[in-house]
């Protein structure tokens, strides 16, 4: 018999539409803008570990057969296109899409909360999504350590400056001899996800200055110790990994500097080729006011909420539903 | 040799190890929000039964273990040995003490086994689950007692220990779950 029903109950559905609603209650009692970007695009992000999926709209009208449409993987370039046009503090709570993410923590389609506030800093925002959560989980414990902090405590190794063969080392010794010729980043990666992570304590836990080598889209700054690290911060709950942030990136050189990058990466790793958005980099051009943003994961929230064990427990339809 | 790619990985694949023959019991995708997608997977050395835990990248490949799984009959212990008959061909595979493990408890002759080959020879021997086998050491049977929790050890025709009602006596023969190594019941007309 074909199981048509949901994998959420009938009570988790209400908690979902609950929460939903006092996501959206939280930002606008601070007075900042709901906006409903556009889910489909010409083009998508060009990072290195992220698929977009692409579609061809057939009889859409679109000039061209040819063009392309992308499912965007978050609403962040439409949303700093609105900032640079002087929006101010703004949220999106909608659908995002990657392609290849299916499992116990990840579908390829789901709900993004993501918002940014005009003239922060990334600390501000840290304490505000801890606000945020804490409206959710009032007795919840937070926790804020600094990327290189953790990586004393666990592997005794300043994760900044260390030598990348004592890197790919550790790498091998945690995860298989493929890693003996790796990246930095994905060293790092490797580290984080499978030693640091599965020994967080329970509750939020924020981290905040990443390596200068995952930058993405948030600025670099020299931290107290005169390493250079990038302005981005993680924040897990319950050792899941929650939300994303940057103290945003404003100079547009230094971001198509990073996006041509980021394609040449794609292009050895034989991955499709993606356009730059020339949009975003025109409205970083024209000016983005200083600000923070953040994006965190809907779902895995009310996965934590719920103490559900996988996505399809607090998702109408997970991917292996639709 | 065929090569697996991680994500042809699925439980009960077969992979090369460090130069062991393993099994996929897990696989579990790890994925950083902005960073490198890993496979977390806890395998099975086949050789020495121990489950250990790597990371792949996804995307990584790794070398196919020529290992298959054949139902045989088993059909006698020379002393040294443990002789098992594929059914269709008749031929017979010599089993070592070490690939019978702990299946060797619960094997009676005849018995329709998974024998699994590496490189054509056995390298593991897994029993029926559910086998039925006489009593042939237990405490005298408290008659009536048949509603009561309450259990005691009895030892079986194949050597093997379980636990069993306290009713029950040496001679019947009772059915047990060789995974968990659980009673089941008595088989009754015997």
């Amino acid at each position: 018999m074909t199981d048509w029903q949901p994998g959420i109950s009938l009570d988790r559905l209400r908690q979902r539409s609950l929460v939903l609603a006092e996501l959206r209650g939280f930002f606008q009692q601070r007075n900042l803008l709901e906006v409903d970007v556009p889910v489909l695009a010409t083009t998508s992000v060009t990072d290195r570990n992220i698929e977009s999926i692409a579609t061809l709209p057939s009889g859409s009208g679109l000039s061209g057969s040819d063009i392309t449409g992308y499912l965007q993987t978050s609403p962040e370039y439409f949303m700093k296109r609105l900032l640079a046009a002087g929006s101010g503090d703004i949220f999106c709570l909608g659908k995002a899409f990657r392609s290849g993410e299916a499992g116990v923590r990840h579908n390829p389609e789901f709900t993004l909360l993501e918002w940014y506030r005009c003239g922060w800093d990334e600390h501000q925002l840290m304490a505000e999504l801890a606000e945020l959560i804490e409206t959710l989980l009032p007795t919840i414990a937070i926790n804020k350590y600094s990327y290189a902090e953790l990586f004393s405590k666990y592997f005794n190794i300043d994760p900044h400056q260390a030598e990348l063969s004592s890197l790919q080392k550790l790498a091998v010794e945690a995860g298989s001899s493929a890693w003996s010729d790796d990246s930095r980043a994905n060293c790092l990666d490797l580290l984080f996800s499978v030693v640091i992570e599965p020994q967080l304590s329970d509750g939020l836990v924020l981290v905040y200055d990443y390596p200068a080598c995952q930058a993405a889209l948030a600025s670099c700054h020299s931290d107290a110790q005169g390493r250079r690290v990038s302005r981005r911060f993680e924040a897990f709950l319950n050792r899941v990994e929650l939300a994303n942030g940057y103290f945003e990136l404003t100079d547009g050189h230094e971001q198509a500097s990073r996006f041509a990058k980021d394609q040449q990466a794609r292009k050895i790793a034989g991955k499709p080729l993606m356009e730059i958005d020339k949009n975003l980099l025109a409205a970083l051009e024209s000016g983005l006011p200083e600000c923070s943003g953040v994006a965190l994961g809907v779902d895995r929230l009310l996965m934590q909420i719920e103490g559900a064990t996988c996505l399809d427990q607090v998702m109408p339809f997970s991917w292996d539903r639709c | 040799m065929a090569n697996y790619s991680t994500n042809e990985f699925r439980p009960g694949l077969k992979v090369m190890l460090d130069g062991d023959p393993c099994s996929i019991l897990e696989n579990d995708l790890v994925k950083p929000g902005k960073g490198q997608a890993f496979n977390r997977v806890k395998l099975r050395n086949l050789k020495t039964a121990r489950v250990v835990e790597k990371t792949f990248k996804s995307g990584e490949s790794v070398e196919a273990a020529d290992v298959m799984d054949a139902d045989m009959q088993y059909l006698y212990n020379d002393g040294d040995f443990w002789c098992f008959m594929e059914p269709d061909t008749f031929e017979q595979h010599q089993a070592t003490e070490n690939a019978v493990g702990d299946a060797l408890q619960w094997l009676s002759e005849l018995d329709i086994c998974v024998v699994t080959l590496y490189n054509g020879a056995p390298l593991s021997v897994t029993p029926p689950n559910h086998v039925e086998l006489e009593i042939v050491e237990t405490d005298p049977g408290l008659r009536g007692d048949t509603a009561q929790g309450g259990n005691k050890p009895a030892k079986l025709s194949t050597g093997a220990v379980v636990k069993v009602p306290l009713f029950l006596d040496e001679g019947e023969v009772v059915r047990v779950d060789t995974r968990t190594g659980e009673y089941q019941g008595r088989v009754s007309n015997k």
